[in-house]
């Protein structure tokens, strides 16, 4: 499996606006190329070349609907992305744990100095 | 022994291509959150969590005061950070600059790796949300400083989150 590429590629796809305005669009549901067109104010060779990249990338996918091609968002090559933010919030919790720790104390300590103080 | 009420996790968002958005709420009145946030003794205890030691915690609680961490990791290596106070409004607001030292090669490139800090302190209901926004002078600074909170340096992520990805996962 060529987890690395495709996360760099999610990555890059991704850092595009207006294909986070298509994805955007497609999380409120599948949608057919014309939908996307008017919504973005784009003509519809860049949504299609937008579309394709991210269909490279595996954040949407297609099927033929009659005549039309109809598109939705596949979320999973965004966990990465999600895991990143993770990771930092992660070491933030670790630091705001510990100064739980310290505000109990101080509550105690102000509880018992001076609580009718208020 | 008193049981330690968190009061919830931290929670990241990135609200812009060069910022970085943390939230956590605290069960304690917003006066102790600013004093553990700028008392040195207490800023010690908390400040490098699991990572290692602080050894210093220097604090010029004023405008235009300079602020320095500095922190030994199990490792050995020293890791230290500084800056200068923009704003205080005691008990509601701090506006500081932060610099990663180890960054720092050649003076001209310290704006290039400045970043400032915007930690506010709001109260309600005896609980105190503790919002701190970095903002970065760029984009790939942005990236570094979410990096280090990670084992494997992924050098290049973008912010596309809230909207989709959390709704998804």
């Amino acid at each position: 499996m060529a987890r690395a590429a495709t996360t760099a590629d999610a990555f890059n796809a991704v850092a595009e606006p207006r294909r986070r305005q298509i994805l955007d669009a497609l999380a409120g549901g599948e949608r057919p190329v014309n939908d996307l067109v008017a919504r973005l104010g784009l003509a519809q060779p860049q949504v299609s070349k937008h579309l394709r990249v991210l269909r490279e990338v595996g954040l949407v996918e297609v099927r033929e609907e009659g005549r039309q091609r109809m598109y939705r968002l596949n979320g999973q090559p965004l966990k990465p992305i999600h895991d990143w933010v993770k990771n930092y919030e992660r070491s933030w919790s670790k630091r705001f744990d510990r100064l739980d720790v310290v505000l109990e104390e101080l509550k105690t300590r102000e509880d018992g100095n001076d609580g009718s103080n208020e | 022994m008193t049981a330690v009420t968190s009061s919830g996790s931290a929670v990241v968002t990135l609200p812009a291509d060069d910022q970085i958005l943390i939230t956590r709420e605290f069960a304690a009145p917003k006066h102790l959150v600013y004093k553990a946030w700028t008392t040195p003794e207490l800023v010690k205890r908390w400040w490098s969590s699991e990572y290692g030691d602080m050894t210093v915690a220097d604090i010029d609680l004023r405008v235009g005061g300079r602020w320095r961490y500095v922190m030994v990791r199990e490792d050995g290596f020293e890791v230290a950070f500084h800056g200068e106070y923009r704003e205080i409004v005691p008990n509601e607001r701090i506006v500081s600059t932060e610099i990663y030292e180890g960054a720092i090669e050649d003076p001209a490139a310290v704006d290039e790796q400045t970043v400032v800090n915007n930690i506010t302190f709001t109260e309600a209901d005896g609980a105190t949300t503790l919002t701190v926004l970095v903002e970065c002078p760029t984009k790939d600074i942005r990236d570094v400083i979410m990096n280090s909170g990670m084992e494997s340096g992924m050098q290049k992520a973008y912010d596309y989150l809230e909207k989709v990805a959390v709704s998804l996962i």
